[in-house]
């Protein structure tokens, strides 16, 4: 019994450690640097200065401090709740969109073994998917207890969108995994170490290249950003599916969509940038682990940089010409893509 | 009672089809404004929609209704002048130049040449504003933040001309009947030349983020159609016409100042959808850049206002040393121009297309009636055809591409 009790505790011990260490220092951590980076990158693009107004006294951070100032801002806030008929769903409904985006992390490896993962399950990517279709309810449930038109055409358009997106983006993965033969993300990155013809990283993006795309465009639709953000859409449907929300109802949504980048750039680096293998260094020692789990956040964040860039680029689309692109044009790329890989798969292994 | 199987059939399949009936027609009406992101100049759509298609719609002008016309009968003919500035907020000094060339066709006034081409350098300004604002507004609108705040970088470039020239940026009030207020400042032609080569550069990156865009193009092309029957038969002018192939701009074809003396082109569209309005409007920025260069190089020199102390104030040497001066000073400060008595109409072509301004006078140095013609005001009445039968979001790029501004349609 006192065995049992140690090994669980320290499982739970563990897992608690893990979770701080990544999910709450890291994920977290990024996302609230992102509040930040994303306007002052988008200042940059626009030759504007971006947030710099927030201080402690004459010290500025040009702007960094405004992380600190917009949780208190959106806490002290008054919370404002329409007069709806479902209040509870209303106030559960960032949690929905919140919780699952956090969740995801559990499978991520954020570097090599056993250690760097907080589940190392046989299945993480179905994991991802399960857990992160989950994350639209939280919008949808959000809109329809708002009591608003304007939000409820937003949540319509939106679970729509995702349905849409989610098949194309499973399709697409489908070749990595056919490719490394596996499911489990520990083993996905650690097979993209190897090299091709000894130079070429047989990363996923190399491999998969279409796949690759088809990943980001769709990872982005389900995320609901610009060019894809019609369910918020501010200039037909006034703000869409959070008309409603202020104070921290709205900090949790807009928190749980930078976690849903980090989780894109994270799922993206794993399956597709090799993960946090560096091509040609292999090793345990203690600084090629640290030098791995640096190439890792430094994948991440590129694929992050990616998706800013492309929000802060370009127009959005219609609703219509979203659904036309994922099922008329996705959804037939990522079929082929999969059938050109198994055909290709085959011929090599019969040679 | 007991029921065959068949009469229960009937029953059920009636039931069946009343409830079909009630979901087919389950249409959601929605208030779009008067305070609405997409309703700049505050206008009311109540929508009736189907799904995301517009069944119906009831369009609402006149939230921002100040009583132009009326005001305008309680001053003297120059003291209207101010109130012009907030008719089109975007190109004031266009609707200037329109309303004192309206008095100085009834009294019959020529102004002075060097008055005429700074008439037109201030209009070809505007118009550049008036442009860039709904180029801008059309990318924002469309979810491109970072095109909009390069297009109204490029509209701020001008506004420092604007203000340098009347000392305000928007409400500039700077025409006076006879002439103008003062004379262009020094080196304001090297100023000019600066500020369109910076509007230049932002513009060739707006291009290059918008004009061939994929996402920019499908939601613009094909959109918000209009046709040339319905153009010409509702009173559009201006880009709303030209872009259906009507080949009609009012510099060209019933020139007034001296714009037969320059030499441009007028931009024609061809399929009167949201994305020729887009270009047409592009062009015409180009156009505007083109005759600005032209007017500094013909640019004659003399006097800004006629010499004739009845229409234009003497100058300020005379005012204080002579009695004439100072009486003729006195006169047309306290009773106002004495325009005759009769009617006249004279339009420019604004931003939108031809703003008008039919003068009634009665002699007495008040106007008696002043009626502005806004070019929006019957653009707005053919808005409905536009956007019927069509979805949601695509009222977003034709409400823009019309360019409503609300102090002209409401005056």
């Amino acid at each position: 019994m006192h065995l049992v009790d140690n090994v669980l505790l320290n499982i739970v011990l563990m897992t608690l450690i893990k979770f701080a260490g990544f999910v709450l220092a890291f994920v977290m951590g990024v996302a609230t640097v992102l509040t930040w980076a994303e306007r002052k990158y988008s200042a940059l693009l626009q030759n504007r200065i971006g947030p710099n107004r927030a201080n402690i006294g004459s010290i500025r951070a040009g702007g960094l401090l405004h992380m600190l100032a917009d949780p208190i801002k959106m806490l002290t806030k008054e919370d404002f709740a329409p007069n709806t008929p479902n209040p509870v769903l209303f106030r559960i409904a960032p949690l929905l969109a919140f919780v699952p985006a956090l969740v995801v992390f559990a499978v991520i490896p954020f570097g090599p073994g056993e250690g760097f993962q907080i589940s190392n399950t046989s299945l993480g990517i179905l994991f991802i998917f399960a857990i992160s279709s989950l994350n639209v309810y939280g919008s949808v449930i959000g809109a329809w207890a708002s009591n608003n038109k304007w939000s409820l055409i937003g949540g319509l358009r939106i679970s729509a969108q995702m349905i849409s997106y989610e098949v194309a983006i499973g399709l697409s993965l489908c070749g990595i995994f056919m490719i490394y033969g596996s499911l489990d993300l520990q083993d996905i990155a650690a097979r993209q170490g190897e090299l091709i013809w000894g130079f070429l990283p047989a990363w996923g993006v190399v491999l998969q290249p279409v796949a690759f795309i088809l990943y980001l465009t769709c990872a982005i639709a389900e995320n609901k950003r610009a060019p894809f953000d019609v369910g918020e859409a501010e200039a037909e449907l006034t703000a869409g599916w959070w008309t409603e929300y202020s104070a921290m109802g709205f900090a949790v949504f807009a928190l749980s969509e930078f976690i849903e980048i980090i989780l894109i750039g994270c799922v993206g680096t794993t399956l597709f940038l090799g993960g946090w293998t560096i091509p040609g260094l292999h090793g345990d020692a203690w600084w090629i682990v640290v030098l791995e789990i640096g190439a890792f956040l430094f994948k991440t964040l590129f694929l992050v940089w990616l998706q800013m860039t492309i929000r802060w680029t370009l127009p959005r689309f219609r609703y219509d010409q979203i659904m036309r692109l994922g099922w008329r044009i996705m959804l037939p790329i990522a079929l082929l893509n999969l059938v050109v890989t198994g055909i290709v798969l085959t011929f090599i292994e019969r040679a | 009672m007991t029921m065959t199987a068949s009469q229960k059939l009937t029953q059920i399949r009636s039931e069946l089809r009343t409830e079909e009936a009630e979901i087919v027609n389950d249409k959601m009406i929605i208030n779009m404004g008067p305070s609405h992101p997409a309703t700049h100049g505050t206008v009311k759509f109540v929508l009736t929609l189907d799904g995301e298609t517009v069944d119906d719609v009831a369009i609402t002008i006149g939230y921002l209704h100040r009583g132009f016309e009326k005001m305008a009968e309680a001053g003297t003919w120059q003291q209207v002048l101010p109130y012009t500035d907030r008719l089109n907020y975007v190109s004031p000094l266009i609707n200037n130049v329109g309303y004192v060339g309206a008095v100085e066709k009834l009294w019959g006034v020529e102004i002075t040449p060097r008055a005429k081409y700074i008439r037109m350098l201030i209009s070809e300004l505007s118009r550049l504003t008036d442009h860039l604002t709904s180029i801008a507004a059309g990318a924002l609108e469309l979810g491109g933040f970072t095109p909009f705040l390069y297009a109204v970088e490029a509209r701020e470039a001008l506004y420092p001309l604007v203000e340098e020239l009347t000392g305000a940026r928007l409400t500039a009030s700077y025409t006076r009947i006879g002439g103008l207020a003062k004379d262009l400042p020094d080196g304001y032609e090297q100023h000019m030349n600066a500020a369109l080569a910076h509007m230049e550069g932002l513009m060739i990156k707006v291009d290059k983020l918008l004009t061939k865009n994929r996402i920019f193009y499908d939601r613009m092309m094909h959109t918000g159609v209009l046709s040339q029957e319905d153009a010409i038969s509702s009173g559009c002018t201006g880009v709303m016409l030209r872009c259906t192939g009507v080949d009609w701009d009012l510099r060209k074809h019933q020139p007034y100042l001296a714009y037969n003396e320059l030499d441009f082109d007028v931009i024609v569209g061809s399929r009167g959808d949201n994305y020729d309005r887009y270009l047409c409007r592009f062009e015409e920025i180009g156009q505007s850049v083109k005759m600005i260069r032209q007017i500094f190089k013909q640019l004659p020199g003399g006097p800004i206002n006629v010499g004739d102390w009845h229409v234009c104030l003497p100058p300020k040497d005379a005012v204080y040393n002579s009695i004439e001066g100072m009486i003729a000073h006195f006169k047309l400060v306290t009773e106002g121009h004495q325009v005759p008595p009769g009617e006249a109409y004279f339009a420019v072509e604004g931003g939108n297309g031809e703003v008008g301004f039919h003068i009634v006078s009665q002699g007495n140095g008040r106007p008696y009636r002043v009626k502005v013609r806004p070019p929006c005001f019957y653009a707005m009445g053919i808005l409905k055809k536009m956007i019927v039968g069509h979805m949601l979001a695509d009222i977003i790029p034709t409400f823009d591409t019309l360019n409503m501004i609300g102090g002209e349609v409401d005056r």
